[in-house]
């Protein structure tokens, strides 16, 4: 080294006190990072169909029997999903309160006996369509569990739960709303529909099927 | 005997809780193979089948060869007739569909499902279809998808028309050309066919605003049957309005239009107008009031989800107009006592946003009797209220700092504890009555502060403001303490902290020294390092090295010195290292963002994530843009005589925004140059722009010396030229105006391709606004910490006072802040505020004189009775024409 002696002091002391202003400042910017919510809001809500980012039914101990994530974009990951869920059931399963914010999205959710159902969207969607979808799936499934909606009833049932959950919402996107239609196109045999709730031509349907069983034997 | 029991125990477990309990993937993977059997056994496949699905939905990965095995043997199951069963095989082959390989082997199988006679099929089959289709294949099915769409039957329509949408994403070209079929869906009587229909067809026209207006016209006419249709024909509608706001368009028919969905029958479609309208830049009260009134409504709905809509609706208003909010005040207050505390909270801090002083203390009362049952995102919401609350109502800060210390007390996570500390902060440096009380509070939070980070921020914090409390004695003992129990990190602040004490009050010095003296025993080097520094610095007792280098701190920003010394030790030079030679770090304007940008960024719905957006942003965009400068700037050849780079300046328009060509310059000083970067860009789709420069004359005494064009300016592609200026001798000189012209050599070309049509151009040039050098360009802000201190030091040897009166700005906050500007200095010590109600003020700056000339301006502002405001400016600065020139600047 050619430095001269009274420049390396200079250097040293400068070193020295460059590394307590680092320290300082990296304590002072601690608290400025890890921010979740660094995206700003957006003014006006761009129009698009894809409204849901995803629909859950947890049981008792928060553990899942069914989930679908709809967004790429939030929670991509199972173990994202998981921590989420746990999240979601410790803050919700007290208090019955239908709604919540959390991690940027709205939550909206129902409980009956020892099931879960949540629905989730942008934290910047409107409220009523996710209760309007979550009211669905609730309605569709209290059908299809013959008003039986309970966790060992599901379990049961858990081939044409999966399917209605399809028919109430494609990647995001919710195709239908209509608790007495998702029941019929989930392909409920028609008897177990109580009478009331089927349509005319379900009712012309059955009807025929029993008048053809009957002329077979 | 008891194994039988046992057994059965357990069998009734497995049953009674969970029949998919125990599954395992290998296990499973087994049982699929009952898939290939002939004939198949519709249940025991479902059930398999059903399994496998909740396999993956439970997060379960499953391996490529594993995936794709499980996928050809469920192809199997097609020959069965149940129902159920092939329902489940379309949803296991969207499922699979992202993990196996040749998937599109059951296209055919899919195909005639989709178009057989069995409805149940054909729509989920379409949906599964879309899952494994490319673009190549899209081709193939695209008859049969337009054919769908137009179905009869509501669910394969549908089903047609969201996957049109998901296809959308990758094969945009072709679903285009569906527009006719999509345009039929929408007249169709099943609401969700119409739904999907007008979510298609937007998607198509989306980027065509004049086929989007129409379709708005036509649907605004004819009433929707779907209340999502007609959720999101208003979220069209304002996006269409703020288009057209900003190309000045006519927009009261559209207006009305989302006035008259706040009477529509559903809820939804009434409170997505309500939101709608509150959201729109150009609302004001008048267009307002209909909208609040139906969400004040709301607020009394039975449902939680309507209430919480409605109060999180109303306390974004009340951010940007409280007034208008001013009316649902007894509707909020009575859901203060919601049992849902999301809202509870909502209602609280809109009604501290609307409320009048008087009410604070009540409100606050309430708050604290359920803070602690809320999660912590809704506290920091709180909070923030408080904070805006604080500066709002200076005289109520005891009442809000009480409640603060009590909240700092309770438990909470980082996050929150932060935003505690940070409105206490921001409440102290605005109001000089709450200093002593804030601080105090501050103290007893650090006596038991969980959160190093923290704590290392309030005793730096104490460390500025506690020397000039009026008993600065009382703080060292809360900070000794620190250094007796903390960890290392929070001592090492500590000593920090102490010896500012030493710096600043003199007759605690002897008792900082034995302190640091303690402090330089510690078991920590760091904490050691920083002792031994203060010790040696504060034991000489001058005032020159304690403000130097204890108050001030380092100025330099820190990546540019970190390099500049790696440079030096890299190439040894006889000259010692020159501190000066290193840019300044440009002081970043941290302090008060936050407060009104959450006040006058409003619009958005209030959440706890617009309020912690600003402190997360701001820092590393503004330490990183002088950097780039740097970097572009060094790897030119002919700015490298120039020396370290002194200041970059804000971009500046040098043309109108929607012109043909739009230029920004920005302003390089060094010590001796100036180079100016002039950004272009090239709006013109049809034209190609070569060997572009910029003409500038410059004023007197400016010499020209390099002039670097840009080769190429293609179609909204950034292309930046430069022109390096030499700067006069006298610094007296160094301001003035230069005229700038764009030339360049123009090639018609192919807007689409961008190829020139001929190799033949013809010169042209473009006018452009003229480049002013100011004196705030040669000026870098720099704080002190002590005006005071700095100001004595300097001396008067270099002191140029002068009055002078403005008799066109009105208020001594307007007077601030144009000085603040045209002079480009930093203020110091808060001076920047003008407490309200007073007629005389007084502005302290400092900043550094390329060249590495300190300045200090002194500025005496009062408010003259025949109107207009009265100044007294003093200069001191290391060199006279420093200071002239910053004299006259103003004049």
């Amino acid at each position: 080294m050619l430095v001269k002696p009274v420049a390396i002091d200079i250097v040293s002391e400068l070193l020295l006190h460059l590394r307590l202003c680092i320290k300082d400042l990296a304590h002072f910017r601690i608290s400025c990072v890890g921010n979740p919510y660094s995206k700003m809001d957006n003014h006006v809500l761009e129009p698009s169909l894809y409204v849901i980012k995803g629909i859950a039914i947890l049981d008792n101990d928060g553990k899942r029997i069914l989930a679908k994530y709809y967004d790429p974009n939030t929670l991509s990951t199972a173990k994202e999903q998981k921590v989420f869920e746990k999240n979601l059931f410790n803050k919700t399963h007290r208090a019955n309160t239908e709604i919540i914010m959390l991690e940027n999205m709205t939550c909206v959710y129902k409980s009956n006996v020892d099931l879960y159902f949540y629905v989730m969207g942008s934290n910047h969607e409107n409220e009523l369509i996710l209760v309007s979808v979550l009211n669905c799936l609730y309605d569709s499934i209290s059908q299809i569990l013959r008003k039986n909606v309970e966790k060992r009833s599901l379990m049961e049932n858990l081939d044409v739960v999966m399917l209605a959950l399809d028919e109430i919402c494609d990647s995001g996107i919710i195709l239908e709303s209509d608790p007495t239609a998702i029941s019929y196109r989930v392909a409920l045999r028609n008897d177990d529909i109580p009478i009331g709730e089927q349509t005319v031509a379900q009712v012309l349907q059955s009807a025929k099927e029993q008048l053809k069983w009957s002329l077979l034997k | 005997m008891m194994g039988m029991k046992r057994d059965k125990k357990d069998e009734e477990d497995a049953s009674g809780g969970n029949p998919f309990h125990n599954v395992e993937k290998t296990a499973v993977l087994q049982e699929a193979r009952i898939f290939n059997e002939t004939p198949v056994k519709a249940r025991r496949c479902t059930h398999v089948l059903t399994k496998i699905l909740y396999l993956i939905n439970q997060g379960e990965i499953l391996g490529t060869t594993e995936a794709t095995e499980a996928f050809f043997a469920m192809t199997k199951l097609f020959q069965s007739k149940d129902v159920v069963l092939r329902r489940m095989v379309y949803l296991g082959i969207k499922e699979l569909a992202m993990i196996a390989e040749d998937v599109i082997i059951v296209t055919s199988s899919l195909t005639k499902d989709m178009t057989g006679k069995e409805d149940t099929y054909r729509a989920p089959a379409i949906r599964a279809l879309t899952a494994i289709t490319d673009n190549t294949m899209l081709q193939a099915i695209e008859r049969y998808m337009k054919q769908a769409i137009v179905d009869k039957s509501p669910a394969v329509s549908s089903a047609a028309l969201v996957s049109s949408l998901h296809l959308f994403k990758t094969a945009p070209e072709v679903i285009k050309r569906w527009v006719n079929e999509a345009q039929e869906a929408l007249n169709s009587d099943n609401v969700m066919v119409q739904y999907h229909g007008l979510g298609l067809l937007y998607q198509i026209r989306k980027t065509d605003r004049l086929g989007v207006t129409k379709l708005v016209a036509k649907l605004t006419k004819m009433p929707l049957k779907s209340p999502y249709a007609a959720c999101h024909l208003i979220r069209m509608v304002c996006k269409l309005i703020e288009e057209e706001e900003s190309a000045g368009g006519e927009v009261t028919t559209l207006m009305d239009y989302l006035e008259s969905c706040l009477r529509h029958k559903s809820e939804m479609v009434i409170y997505e107008a309500a939101h709608a309208i509150v959201n729109l830049r150009r609302t004001g009260p008048r267009e307002l009031a209909p909208a609040i009134s139906v969400l004040q409504l709301f607020c009394s709905s039975p449902k939680p989800a309507l209430r919480f809509a409605a109060v999180r609706t109303l306390s974004n208003v009340a951010m940007t107009h409280p007034a208008a909010v001013t009316a649902c005040n007894l509707d909020l207050e009575n859901l203060i006592t919601d049992s849902n505390r999301s809202i509870a909270t909502l209602a609280i801090t809109t009604l501290l946003k609307t409320g009048g002083e008087a009410s604070v203390d009540r409100l606050m009362k309430q708050i604290a009797s359920f803070v602690s049952e809320i999660s912590d995102e809704f506290k920091v919401v709180v909070v923030e209220a408080i904070r805006s609350l604080g500066l709002k109502y200076p005289r109520k800060h005891s009442t809000l700092m009480s409640f603060l210390s009590g909240m700092l007390r309770d438990e909470g996570g980082l996050e929150y504890k932060a935003s505690i500390a940070d409105t206490i902060i921001a409440i102290v440096e605005d109001n000089p009555d709450a200093k002593e009380a804030g601080l105090t509070h501050l103290c007893e939070f650090i006596e038991d502060c969980e959160h190093t980070s923290l704590a290392v921020r309030i005793l730096h914090l104490l460390g500025r403001e506690g020397p000039r409390t009026k008993q600065p004695s009382k703080y060292i003992r809360f900070i000794y303490n620190r250094v007796i129990l903390e960890n290392a990190a929070v001592r090492a602040a500590a000593v920090s902290a102490l010896s500012h004490f030493g710096a600043t009050c003199e007759d605690l010095l002897p008792n900082i020294l034995v302190l640091l003296q303690r402090s330089q025993m510690d078991t920590d080097d760091e904490v050691r390092d920083r002792a031994t520094y203060f010790y040696s610095v504060l034991s000489r007792k001058q005032a020159a090295l304690n403000s130097q280098y204890i108050l001030e701190g380092l100025q330099a920003s820190l990546v540019t010195l970190e390099k500049a010394l790696l440079n030096y030790v890299q190439h040894p030079s006889e000259a010692p290292f020159d501190l000066k030679s290193v840019p300044l770090a440009p002081v970043i304007e941290e302090r008060h963002v936050a407060p009104t940008g959450q006040l006058d960024g409003g619009g958005s719905r209030a959440t706890p994530a617009s309020v912690a957006a600003p402190t997360a942003t701001r820092l590393p965009a503004t330490a990183t843009r002088q950097d780039v400068y740097i970097e572009k700037l060094s790897a030119i050849p002919q700015f490298d005589s120039f020396g370290p780079l002194f200041k970059s300046s804000a971009p500046a328009e040098l043309t109108e925004s929607e012109t043909e060509y739009v230029v920004r310059c920005v302003k390089h000083t060094y010590a001796q140059h100036m180079v100016l970067q002039f950004d272009c860009t090239n709006t013109l789709s049809d034209q190609l722009l070569e060997n572009v420069n910029v003409a500038v004359e410059a004023p007197e005494g400016f010499d020209i010396l390099v002039s670097i064009p840009c080769d190429k300016l293609e179609y909204s592609v950034l292309g930046t030229c430069y022109v390096a200026l030499s700067l006069p001798e006298s610094v007296l000189s160094s301001t003035g105006t230069c005229s700038a012209t764009l030339k360049f050599t123009v090639k018609d070309c192919d807007p689409t391709t961008g190829q020139p049509d001929s190799d033949d151009g013809y010169e042209d040039d473009y006018v452009l606004e003229d480049v002013e050098i100011g004196v705030s360009d040669h000026i870098q802000r720099a704080a002190k910490a002590s005006f005071g201190t700095a100001w004595e030091e300097m001396g008067s040897t270099n002191e140029l006072q002068e009055t002078f009166s403005l008799p066109a700005i009105r208020t001594l906050d307007e007077a601030v802040r144009n000085i603040i500007s045209f002079l480009g200095l930093q203020p110091c010590e808060w001076s920047d505020k003008v407490p309200e109600g007073k007629s005389a003020h007084t502005l302290l700056l400092s900043g550094v004189f390329r060249g590495g000339f300190e300045v200090l301006v002194r500025s005496k502002l009062a408010l003259s009775p025949e109107g207009g405001v009265t100044m007294q400016l003093s200069v001191r600065s290391g060199d006279p024409e420093v200071s002239e020139l910053v004299a006259s600047a103003v004049g």
